[in-house]
Formats: C-alpha cells, structure tokens, sequence
C-alpha cells in the first residue's frame, strides 16, 4: 500500500468536511449546489452562480456554504441549484436565472421557506381511490 | 458553448472531477502568427491512453446519470471550428493536459468572454483547489493565482465573503477584451 503523505490527509480531511458540514451547532447553517456540469453551464449555470455570490457578499453571509457539483442527470431542466438548511431534506430548484436565485437566497436560504414555484417538484400526484 | 470561457469552466471542472488539487489555464493570443493557443493543464487522476482517445468522442463517458459526455468533444469542435487543433495529453497518475488551437481571425473563433466569472466560479465551487491562470498576448500579460491570494487571507478561508471581495478586487486587474 502506498504511503499515505500529509496531502493525502489533507484532502481526506476536506472531503469529510464536505460531507458533515450541515450539523446542528456547526458552521454552516445552509448549503447551496449549483449544478456546474456540461449540461448546466451551457445552459447558464454560471450566471446563477455569480449572482450567488453576491447575495452572499450582500448579506454577509458566513453561515451559507456555496459549492458546484456536475451533472445531475436532468439536464433539460438546467440551470439547476439544490438547497440544503440544517435538520431539512434538500430542495432542487430547476429552470433558474439569477433573478430566480436572488429569490430563492432570500426566502428560502436566509428565511427558510422553500419557493415552491421554482422546485423540481411539489406536492402529490392525483390518485384515484 | 457561447464562449471560450466557458469551455474553460467545464473543462476545468473535468479537472476538479478528477481530483486535481492544482489546475493550470494559458490563454496566448499570437496576433502576428494569428493563433489563440489555450492550454489546460491539472495534476489529477489522469487516463490511460485508450481512455484519452476514447474521451473525445461524445458518445463516451464515466458518468453513470446520462449516457453521453459532450465537454471534451465541444471544445474539440469549436478549434476545429476555427481552423484550429485540439489535442489531448494524459498520464495517469500524473495528470491531463488538454489543449486547443484557433485562428485567431477566423469568424467562427469564439470570443473569450467572461474569464473572470468563469474564474470566481471555479474558486468559490472548490476552495480547496489552486487556480493558476495566465493570459497572454503582445506585452501583455495577466497572472491569476489562487495560492497568492490565499496567502493574503492567512486563515480567512477563500470562499468567505471576505474572500469573494478579494478575489473580485484582483480580478479587476484583468482586462477580459484587449
């Protein structure tokens, strides 16, 4: 087995991070993923990102993670963003701009209620009983 | 792709994919020899030569959510667009170099665009990545790295707003159309 040097736990160590980082009383009290993949930045997901940023330049927002992830297998409906609040199951906001993601930011990331309307889905199918 | 910056984002994030801690971007615009020569270099997993090869063609990926990979191949497309060349080097373990030529004059050469979007984008989406960027062209020249600024935040990470205000102040150095 190859030895194991201090970058190699460095990058282990980010990568944990990563993946533990939305915990009750930790640093982050939200997360948000633009979809960076081929799919997403031809469709504008780097637009979406920009105006990310600088809603939380705006707010001064040090308790929201922002980070990119690829392709997410949907890419009709890009650009796409998933937000993640601590303690709630992630929401996918699909067919955004950054119009749509100033809003998103500001109800649902800084006041916690999900804008429906933008969501990959909502509600449940009809069914007949 | 609308734009060479974007090329780079997606290519860049290829790297990313990859595990590359560090990525090299060289734009040089050789007006006189009317050549625009990006390069893309990064130290991650690398491919075996069959997989280079085989990375080109849409129709292939590692992906497992959709069945085609088009970065590669469209920035393959758009050099030879504009009667350049595109070439693909990999090692494993060592890394990928991934390079694109393009007439500089030809009407079908995309623009640059935006380079410092694509740049914040790269940097905040993957603080933990170093981004060496350097433009070229005549007397010209525009270095972007992430360790020089990391290195004036001390223990402030990159991606806090601190950060974002930092690295938006450097990019205004760059003069994206010259």
């Amino acid at each position: 087995m190859p030895k194991l040097t201090l970058k190699d736990l460095q990058k282990k160590r980010e990568e944990v991070k990563k993946s533990v980082i939305l915990r009750e009383g930790g640093d982050y009290k939200a997360k948000v993923t633009v979809h960076m993949g081929t799919c997403g930045i031809a469709a504008g997901a780097r637009k979406i990102m920009d105006s990310l940023l600088a809603e939380v330049e705006k707010f001064d927002a040090r308790d929201v993670l922002v980070t990119t992830s690829g392709c997410a297998g949907l890419c009709s409906r890009e650009p796409m963003a998933t937000v993640e609040l601590v303690g709630k199951a992630p929401v996918k906001y699909v067919d955004l701009d950054a119009e749509k993601m100033k809003k998103i930011f500001e109800e649902h990331v800084q006041g916690g209620n999900i804008v429906t309307e933008y969501a990959l889905a909502y509600g449940s199918e009809k069914t007949s009983y | 792709m609308e734009d060479l910056s974007l090329h780079i984002l997606d290519i860049a994030e290829n790297s990313i994919a990859a595990d590359a801690d560090m990525i090299e971007i060289h734009l040089i615009e050789e007006i006189k020899k009317d050549r625009l020569f990006l390069e893309i270099k990064d130290n991650g997993r690398g491919m075996d030569q069959e997989t280079a090869k085989k990375a080109v063609n849409p129709f292939y990926t590692t992906r497992t959510t959709r069945r085609f990979g088009f970065g590669i191949p469209f920035l393959a497309e758009s050099a030879k667009a504009a009667d350049g060349d595109f070439s693909i080097v990999s090692k494993e373990n060592v890394g990928t170099k991934i390079t694109a030529t393009f007439k500089h004059s030809h009407m079908d050469r995309k623009p640059i665009g935006n380079i410092g979007e694509t740049l914040t984008t790269l940097v905040m989406g993957n603080p933990e990545v170093d981004i060496l960027f350097i433009h070229k062209m005549n007397s010209y020249n525009f270095t972007f790295d992430t360790r020089k600024i990391k290195n004036k935040l001390k223990e402030t990470p990159i991606n806090s707003p601190e950060g974002i205000k930092l690295l938006r102040e450097d990019l205004k150095r760059y003069k994206s159309h010259i």
